[in-house]
This record gives structure tokens, C-alpha cells and sequence, in this order.
């Protein structure tokens, strides 16, 4: 693939999940020349949905959570990506930057986890920025968030932060995970003033408990850099991939919410103040 | 342009208030426009819905739409061969209609056209069980004879040999070519005396004998064009006077100027059965007289907005009378009566005018629907509140097409339309031969197999030799390919020669080319099919491994892929560059022949519905496709192959180079709501975007589908609960329901690029 885009940044060492919250300053830049490498699901164009207008997006593969609703579990398993440069990410995104430039939107990294892979993506944000000239997303969990050095927040415009459940026992249910590390990332973010979109996802039985809702709404809206919520609504688009990698689909009868449900869901972000869609 | 006595105004006071004098001396619309119209830079806020008269007047209609759908004709005036004035005039509702004038003496009645062919009229006649004439019969086989009787007297064995092979097919052999634009608005800007007078002149230009380069025959041939033309206008005026109005001189009015040009193109579709029959760029040619009014005081916006809605009713109820072959080519009953809307002047003032609004929101105001065939002149340039109103309208209709104004209004001018799907030509300067299209992928087995058909076993195409290793090699493919393709593009342009001489003989379009200049830039206008099917089958033979299984004759019938080839739709030069090359190729080989009356070469690349009818004659091919599987339709990647999103896919598209496809490079797109963004107002702003984005990168066409799959599995379950849902296919919009039932589950199969 082309080279076009010339050589790629240094990239420091990175904090381990265990480093304070609201900390992560990044060390001196490694001199070393060091093109980085990730385990790559796929790319893709999309409007819409994965950010503000339509937008290059590369899906990294593995994810430290499991949740229950995911739609892309084939993205679970970091060895079931593909190796793939920056270098070939870019020259792929570089085909899409005029279209992009007139047509409004971005390149979003997505996952799977980025922050599984924080190296790799930071140098995917800093060169679609610097190099593309593009807005650029970073869609998380933010379970990882602490992974995320200043470096690569700096290089990310939006972050499309996932709050899966308020209510700690539901969010580890869902995800296998505890919530704190995304709160704490979401008060990183804050402090950094970091443009926010948070996206809930609302399953019947499972998140929509009206006192669940609002929680994430109350935490959120304290935020003040939050300035979308998306209430996305559970759909079982993905249950084929369950099954075709063996798993077992929980929620296979979990009805998808109402569009009363949904509104309702939603009015509970408004009553804070925040936009809800 | 023709000259002829100035007349600085019209005597009836029909000119008052308009500036300008250009076109008050000679036959310029264009020039009537551009020093007349207001560009509208606003959103779509001021639009009237509709008035009871308006759902009244379109329920009548409606209310028809199930027996017609049920029969496949609502009626046939069958013993009446059609003409301008043939028929008597009809009313959908006398006390009601604002603009009137129906191609028969009743709504949805169609019409006989003969001159075309006698075969075709009286095997719709069978079909749709109406006693055939014996007298009309001995008319048009012993005493007239039709355009498709002079065809088969001047085909080849080689020509008939191809077609019915099917590597050329869809020709318009056996019904009328169309695809002409008659300029309508003259005859309201005008008033046909005038119109008559300017050809007379015309005329007299012709009489000294030839000198320069317009041969004896060509002259001969086109003071009788004229004097038919002449002919044609007085049976126009005779129409309308039928209805009780005097279209001698201009229109004094907005209602007046709709009904004169409505006047002229009901014409044209009284005479000719054209396999599409445009209607121009009118809207905004009509708001000059709409403004005019509505700035006297005359008319308010819910009157204006409701003469564009009847006159958009009529416009929905064209009707052909055709065979079911036809039908199975171009599915859905298709007219085409293709309106072309906004585009950017060459002044760098929007063509963009409230009735460009007005157009659009009958799609409202009656509901979706596929004709008339409403296509907006795209440019980034655009306004934004018109953009957004498109989008809007896209997503709740799926009723509109885009094209590219930035690539045709260096080509063309800025009063061009589109004929059928994605064929620009400036409006009453410019006609096309239409010539339907080759098959490319069947092309390619043909040079795998030396020549012979892949079904039959015949020998088609020349015996250039087949291929005889078990794995193909990319280099010999391509050779062997570029000499099938040689072959092809002479015995292809031979067909359309002859067929074009014919009907300009037996069924020349009196009434069309009365609304235009004498001497019109001609072009022959070639097609090609399967094309990404035959990038993808070289793709795969460069770079995968694909093995060939012959049969007991030695017939190459399948193939065996091995390995994985990049596929055309996914912005990845390996294969597009493939089928950017195919396209060039063809174009430079079909420009090799001479075209009749020296047109000039051009190629789309388009299919309309018949890619499924292609995919039915074409065997298992090198990309996979299994034998008897539709193309892709017009430009479109395979179904499934495209795999990064539509932008992707268009992109790949937009690689093909309109230079070598002037008649038009087709894409048809289809997304779901929620492939679009998660609110209206963000899934509109984005859809903007992407025809901002696509355009800005040299895509030509884009025909928008928002749609669930789940609403199009309902409506082939219960067709009644949807009998206006329009979809667009390649290059023009259908109701879903009247599709076959094969081409529903084609357009079910196609690629909806939604969230996931």
C-alpha cells in the first residue's frame, strides 16, 4: 500500500490500567521511529452513526467486556483480527478524506476496545488529525479510559463514550466489568473539557429501570461537556454472530424497547437539561 | 437558433413585465429564463399542501389504480391507431380539472400506436383480451408499413444471430425509441403560429440545392421532416382548440402556460409510444409565470402550488400500451416522464425557483410515485435550504434522483435535461438514437468460449478460438475478450444504424422535433450491461485462481474460484481500474463505426430493470455468479460484494469516466433510516452531505432509496396496503407492487446499507 503519508509519529509508553484517574501525562516522546501495528476487525464508511456525518471508521478487534447485547462479538478476540499498519489504515482513510471534507464528517476508532490497543490508537487519531485533517471520534467503553494518554485525548475531538448501567450490579451483569473506570474517565474527559456524546443503550428488563436511566442522566448531565446522549435502542441485528461463534445468545427474547419506551428513556436525559436523540 | 421577424412583444400582451430581447427575436427559451426567473435561496416553508379539489381530482384516480393493476390495463381504445388529434377529448373530472387533456378520451385509457409495429399492438391486444382489428390489421402489414417491419428487412443474419443470443438486447426493434425532448416551453412562451412560422423558415433555408456537406439525401429527407413538423403543429393546435383553447399565440398566464406546454407534450404521447418520454426542465421555465401572477396579485401560493398538482396528475397518468416482453425488461409500466430540476446557471445563479419546491412537494401532496421521473441537477453549489428539502423528500419517498450538474453543465449548458435515467441533452437542441445495450459479461464468456454461446452452443460472435488451459490466465482472457469485444461493438452499432434509419422512416417523432431547432447535435447513444460482473470475473482470473469446467463439447460452463479477489464497490483500484478500462475500451471501439446521420458515439452504463433479465441469459460466469443470477443493476457492484458501506461503493462508481459514458453511468443506493443518522433533521443534513461528497467527486448518478427491507417483505405480501410505495431502480422509480415478482425479490436481495 501507498507510503504516501510519510512516517509515522513516535508514540510513548503508556499507563497500565491501574493509573490514577485524571492522571496518564505523557512521558517524553520515545525518539525511536516505531510505525505501529494493530490487530484490525474491519473498516468501513458510515453515516451517521458512529459520530457526526460520515466518517472513516476502523473497528480494532478485542474487548476486555462482554456485554450481553453486544452486535459485534466477532470483535471480542484480539488474535481474530487481522495485523494491518497504520500506515495501510491511513493510505485506506486517505481515499476518503476529500469526500469526507465536502460531505461533513470524520474517522472515527472504534472497536471492539480501542484503548485495548492504545498505542495503535493514538497514532490512528494523531495522523487522521494531523495528517487527514479530519475530526476525529474515539468510541469506548471508557472501561480503559486510563489507558488513554493526554497525547491521544489531545488528538480526539469527540469521544463516544458508552455508559452500559448506572446501577453497579446491572453494569457488571452486562459487561462482566465494574463501572468505575468509565466514571472515571468520564470525569477525566470532563476536566479536560473533551466533547462528549454519551450513548446508553436501552434493553427491556435489563437497563430501563427509570431510576438506572436517570442515574446515568444525573451523572452525565453534571458533567458539562456532555453534549449528546444517544438512547440507542436494543435490537438483536447481531444474534446470527453469536451464534455463529458458538456463543449463546442471552437475550434472545428480550423484545426491543418501544418507541414509548425509548421516549420515555430519553425524557429522562432531557429532565437533566441534556440532549437526548 | 433561428431568426426571424423581431416582434418585440406578443400581440395578445401575453409578454408584459418580461425582460429581455434574444428571445423575443428568435427561439430561445434559455435566454427567456435566464433574464426572467427568481432564484429562490429559502427553504421549503412557504409550500401549500393540497386543496380538496387536488385529493379529489387524484382520489378519482387512485381509486382506478387496483382494477388497473389487477387487468395490467385499466382500458384500451383499441381500434383507434392514435394520433394528435384522434382521439376525443377526455376529462378526469370536467367540472374539476385545471389543467386538462388526456391521451385518450378517458383517464388510464391506452392508446394504439401502430407505425411502430403491428405485431407488438396486436399481441398487447391478445394479452389484454381486446378484439384486433381485421381492417387495422390489412392497414398496417399490407398497406403501411411500420418501423419494426422495415428493421427485420435490413437486419443481418449476424445482427438477429446476437440479439437473439441475447449479448445485445433491449433493442428498439419493437417498440418506439424515444428519449426525445421535445422543448414544450416554446409553445407556451411562443404560441404554435409562431413556432409554425420559424419553421417555415427553417424550410426555406432548404430549398437551393445542396452545397457543403449536407448530402441530397439528407436534405431531401429533412424538407420532409419539416413539412411533417409543420404538419404536426397545426394537429396540435386542432388538439387543443378539441378542448376549447386557441394555443395560436403565447400563453398570457401561469395556468395558460402549464396547459400550453401540457398541450404540447400530451401531444407527443398521443403519437409516440417512446420507451421514455421526457418532459424537460419545466419547472423553473414555469415559475417565471407563476411569479408573475402571484406578484399581480392574480394568484396565491395554494393556487399555484395547485396547478402544479394537477398538472403533475396528468403527468402520473401517461400511459403505454405495451407487451409483456417489454415489460419484462423495464418493469413497473415505466413512461419516464423525466423532469429535470434546479442545477446551477452558467452565471453562477442557482436554477433553483419556488416551483423547483412546487415540483417536489407533489410527492406530499399525492403521495410517492414514480412519474413523473423527478431528477435534481445536483451541485455542493446548490442552496442549502433546497439541498435539505431534497434530502427530506428523498427520505420520506424515495421518489428522487440525483445527477451531477458540475459534469454536465461543462458539457451541456444550463437548459439541459435528462432523458430516461441519466441521458443529458440541452433541451431542443440535442436528440439521442437510443440503442440499449450489449451484454459485457456474456462478452467474456463468448471470448473463453471462441465465440460460441455459452447456453446454446452456437457460434455468436466470431471464432476467435477458446480457451483451452483449465486456469485461466488473465492476459489471454483479455485478449481473446478485446477481440470479442471488436466484433461486438461493429454488429452493435450496425443494429442501431438500421433500426434508427427505420424509425425516422416509419415512425418519426413529427411532434418532438417540431420543438426543436432544425439542424440538432445527434448522438448515438450504445450501452453496456454486466459490467461488474465482468470486472469482477477478470478480477478473479488476476487475482484468484479460477479453474474452467467444460462440458462434453468442450463448452466452457462453470467456473471454480480459488482464493480471494477484490471486488468491484470497495474504492479498491485492483478491480476498479478493470472496470474503468472495459468502459474506455468499449466507448473507443463503438466510436470505430459510423453512426447513422453522423451522430455521435456515446455509451451509459445502465440497465433499467433488465439486469435481471441479462442475468437470465447469461451462464455461470468467472466472478461466481451462479447461471441465470441478475446483474447488478446499471453501474452497481454486485450485490453483497460491496462491503464497506455505500459511500465505498459509490466511490468505486464514481471512478468510471463520464468522458466515455456521456449517456450516463447509473447507481442506485440503498439505505436504511437508520444507515443515515439517528434524527430527521441529522439523516437529512447527512444526505446532503453525501450527495455533496459524491458529486464533489465526479459521481454521476445517484437514484436514493431510504427503505427497511421489512416494508418491501410486507408489500409482497400485501401489495393493497401499499399501492404507492415508489422505489427507484436503475435510473427511474417504480411502484413496487407492479414489479414482477422476480424483480421484487431482486431488488429484496440488493445491498441495504443500513447501521450494522
Amino acid at each position: 500500500m501507498s507510503a504516501l503519508l510519510g512516517t509515522s509519529i513516535p508514540v510513548g509508553p503508556v499507563p497500565g490500567p491501574s493509573a490514577a484517574p485524571g492522571g496518564g501525562r505523557t512521558p517524553a516522546a520515545a525518539a525511536t521511529h516505531r510505525p505501529s501495528e494493530g490487530s484490525v476487525h474491519s473498516w468501513d464508511l458510515s453515516t451517521g452513526v458512529d459520530g457526526p456525518g460520515t466518517r472513516f471508521v476502523t473497528f480494532l478487534s478485542g474487548c476486555p467486556l462482554t456485554c450481553l447485547y453486544c452486535h459485534n462479538p466477532d470483535t471480542w478476540r484480539m488474535r481474530a483480527g487481522k495485523r494491518t499498519s497504520a500506515d495501510d489504515v491511513l493510505a485506506e482513510a486517505a481515499k476518503y478524506r476529500r469526500f469526507i471534507a465536502v460531505a461533513g464528517g470524520g474517522a472515527t476508532v472504534s472497536g471492539g476496545e480501542p484503548l485495548l490497543q492504545p498505542v495503535f490508537t493514538g497514532e490512528l487519531l494523531h495522523r487522521m488529525k494531523h495528517e487527514l485533517g479530519l475530526h476525529t471520534a474515539l468510541d469506548t467503553s471508557g472501561f480503559l479510559g486510563a489507558r488513554a494518554t493526554d497525547a491521544l485525548l489531545r488528538d480526539t475531538d469527540l469521544v463516544l463514550l458508552d455508559i452500559k448501567s448506572w446501577d453497579r450490579d446491572t453494569h457488571r451483569r452486562v459487561t462482566g466489568r465494574p463501572l468505575q473506570p468509565t466514571l472515571d474517565f468520564a470525569r477525566r474527559l470532563a476536566d479536560l473539557g473533551k466533547e462528549v456524546h454519551v450513548r446508553f443503550v436501552l434493553v427491556p428488563g435489563l437497563t430501563d429501570a427509570p431510576a438506572n436511566v436517570d442515574g446515568v442522566a444525573r451523572f452525565a448531565a453534571g458533567l458539562g461537556n456532555v453534549s449528546r446522549v444517544d438512547v440507542l435502542p436494543f435490537h438483536k441485528l447481531g444474534a446470527s454472530k453469536w451464534e455463529a461463534l458458538g456463543k449463546d445468545f442471552t437475550l434472545r427474547d428480550t423484545p426491543s424497547p418501544t418507541p414509548q419506551q425509548v421516549e420515555s428513556a430519553r425524557a429522562l436525559f432531557a429532565a437533566r437539561g441534556l440532549t437526548a436523540v | 437558433m433561428t431568426a426571424t421577424p423581431a416582434e418585440a412583444t406578443a400581440s395578445n400582451g401575453a409578454w408584459t413585465g418580461f425582460k429581455g430581447g434574444l428571445w423575443r427575436d428568435a427561439v430561445d427559451v434559455r435566454d427567456f429564463i435566464q433574464q426572467n426567473y427568481t432564484p429562490y435561496e429559502g427553504d421549503g416553508s412557504f409550500l401549500a399542501g393540497p386543496t380538496e379539489r387536488t385529493t379529489a381530482v387524484w382520489k378519482a384516480i387512485t381509486d382506478r389504480f387496483p382494477e388497473e393493476r389487477a387487468k395490467g390495463v385499466y382500458d384500451i381504445a383499441h381500434d383507434i391507431p392514435s394520433t394528435i388529434t384522434a382521439h376525443a377529448p377526455g376529462w378526469i373530472d370536467r367540472d374539476k380539472d385545471l389543467i386538462v387533456g388526456l391521451q385518450t378520451d378517458a383517464p388510464l385509457k391506452r392508446a394504439i400506436m401502430p407505425y411502430g409495429g403491428w405485431r407488438m399492438v396486436a399481441g398487447a391486444l391478445e394479452t389484454y383480451g381486446y378484439p384486433v382489428s381485421a381492417e387495422l390489421e390489412k392497414v398496417f402489414t399490407e398497406y403501411r408499413k411500420t418501423h419494426n417491419a422495415g428493421v427485420f428487412d435490413a437486419y443481418t443474419p449476424e445482427i438477429r444471430a446476437a440479439r437473439k443470443a441475447g449479448v445485445i438486447t433491449g433493442l428498439p426493434d419493437a417498440y418506439g425509441r424515444g428519449r426525445i425532448i421535445g422543448d414544450y416551453r416554446r409553445v407556451a412562451l411562443y404560441g404554435v403560429d409562431r413556432l409554425i412560422e420559424v419553421k417555415k423558415e427553417e424550410r426555406a433555408g432548404l430549398d437551393a440545392l445542396p452545397a457543403g456537406p449536407r448530402s441530397l439525401e439528407e436534405t431531401i429527407r429533412l424538407r420532409e421532416e419539416l413539412a411533417e413538423q409543420m404538419r404536426a403543429l397545426g394537429e396540435l393546435k386542432t388538439m387543443a382548440a378539441s378542448y376549447g383553447y386557441d394555443i395560436s399565440g403565447p400563453a398570457g398566464t401561469g395556468r395558460e402556460a402549464i396547459q400550453w406546454l401540457y398541450f404540447a407534450y400530451l401531444a407527443a404521447v398521443k403519437e409516440q409510444n417512446g420507451a421514455a418520454m421526457s418532459l424537460g426542465r419545466t419547472s423553473t421555465f414555469l415559475d417565471v409565470y407563476l411569479q408573475r401572477d402571484i406578484e399581480a396579485g392574480r394568484l396565491t401560493e395554494e393556487q399555484a402550488q395547485e396547478l402544479v398538482d394537477d398538472f403533475i396528475i396528468k403527468l402520473r397518468i401517461v400511459r403505454f400500451l405495451r407487451t409483456p416482453e417489454y415489460d419484462e425488461l423495464f418493469s413497473g409500466d415505466p413512461t419516464w416522464v423525466t423532469e429535470s430540476i434546479a442545477g446551477m446557471g452558467e452565471d453562477g445563479r442557482p436554477l433553483v425557483t419556488r416551483t423547483s419546491f412546487r415540483y417536489l412537494q407533489t410527492l406530499y401532496n399525492l403521495g410517492p410515485a414514480p412519474e413523473p421521473n423527478m431528477t435534481v441537477f445536483w451541485s455542493p453549489r446548490l442552496p442549502q435550504g433546497f439541498k435539505e428539502f431534497c434530502a427530506r423528500v428523498s427520505i420520506d419517498t424515495s421518489s428522487v434522483q440525483y445527477e451531477s450538474d458540475e459534469l454536465m453543465r461543462p458539457r451541456f449548458g444550463d437548459d439541459t435535461a435528462i432523458a430516461c435515467c441519466v441521458s443529458a441533452m440541452p433541451v431542443g437542441r440535442q436528440m439521442q438514437y437510443f440503442g440499449a445495450r450489449v451484454n459485457l459479461a456474456k462478452t467474456l464468456l463468448y471470448a473463453i468460449n471462441g465465440g460460441r454461446d455459452e447456453k446454446s452452443g452456437a457460434q455468436v460472435g466470431p471464432a476467435t478460438g477458446a480457451v483451452t488451459a483449465d486456469v485461466l490466465d488473465y492476459d489471454e482472457v483479455l485478449e481473446k475478450f478485446d477481440a470479442q469485444m471488436e466484433w461486438l461493438a461493429g454488429t452493435y452499432v450496425h443494429a442501431l444504424n438500421v433500426i434508427h434509419y427505420m424509425h425516422d422512416k416509419y415512425a418519426y417523432e413529427r411532434i418532438e422535433m417540431a420543438l426543436h431547432d432544425r439542424d440538432v447535435r445527434r448522438t448515438m447513444a450504445c450501452g453496456i450491461a454486466g459490467l461488474s460482473v465482468a470486472a469482477d470475473s477478470l478480477s478473479a482470473i488476476k487475482h484468484a485462481t479460477v479453474t474452467v469446467h467444460r462440458d462434453e463439447t468442450g463448452l466452457a460452463t462453470d467456473y471454480t474460484v480459488d482464493g480471494d479477489y477484490p471486488a468491484f464497490g470497495n474504492n479498491d483500484d485492483r478491480v476498479d481500474d478493470i472496470a474503468v478500462r472495459l468502459v474506455e475500451e468499449f466507448m473507443k471501439k463503438v466510436r470505430r463505426h459510423p453512426a447513422y446521420r453522423n451522430a455521435e458515439h456515446t455509451q451509459s452504463v445502465l440497465t433499467i430493470t433488465s439486469n435481471v433479465v441479462y442475468g437470465k441469459k447469461t451462464g455461470n460466469t468467472p466472478d461466481g455468479r451462479r447461471a441465470g443470477e441478475p446483474f447488478s443493476p446499471g453501474a452497481n457492484p454486485m450485490n453483497g460484494r460491496d462491503t464497506h458501506g455505500y459511500v465505498t461503493s459509490a466511490l468505486s462508481v464514481a471512478k468510471l469516466p463520464y468522458e466515455d459514458a456521456e449517456d450516463g453511468i447509473s447507481l442506485t443506493s440503498t439505505v436504511t433510516p437508520d444507515g443515515l443518522g439517528r434524527t430527521p433533521e441529522e439523516r437529512i443534513r447527512n444526505l446532503a452531505g453525501v450527495l455533496d461528497g459524491y458529486m464533489a467527486g465526479d459521481g454521476f448518478h445517484m437514484n436514493v432509496n431510504v427503505l427497511n427491507r421489512d416494508v418491501l417483505k410486507d408489500a409482497m405480501a400485501h401489495p393493497e396496503k401499499y399501492p404507492q410505495l415508489t422505489i427507484r431502480v436503475s435510473g427511474y422509480a417504480v411502484n413496487f407492487v407492479r414489479l414482477t415478482r422476480d424483480q421484487q425479490l431482486d431488488v429484496l436481495n440488493r445491498t441495504f446499507h443500513g447501521s450494522l
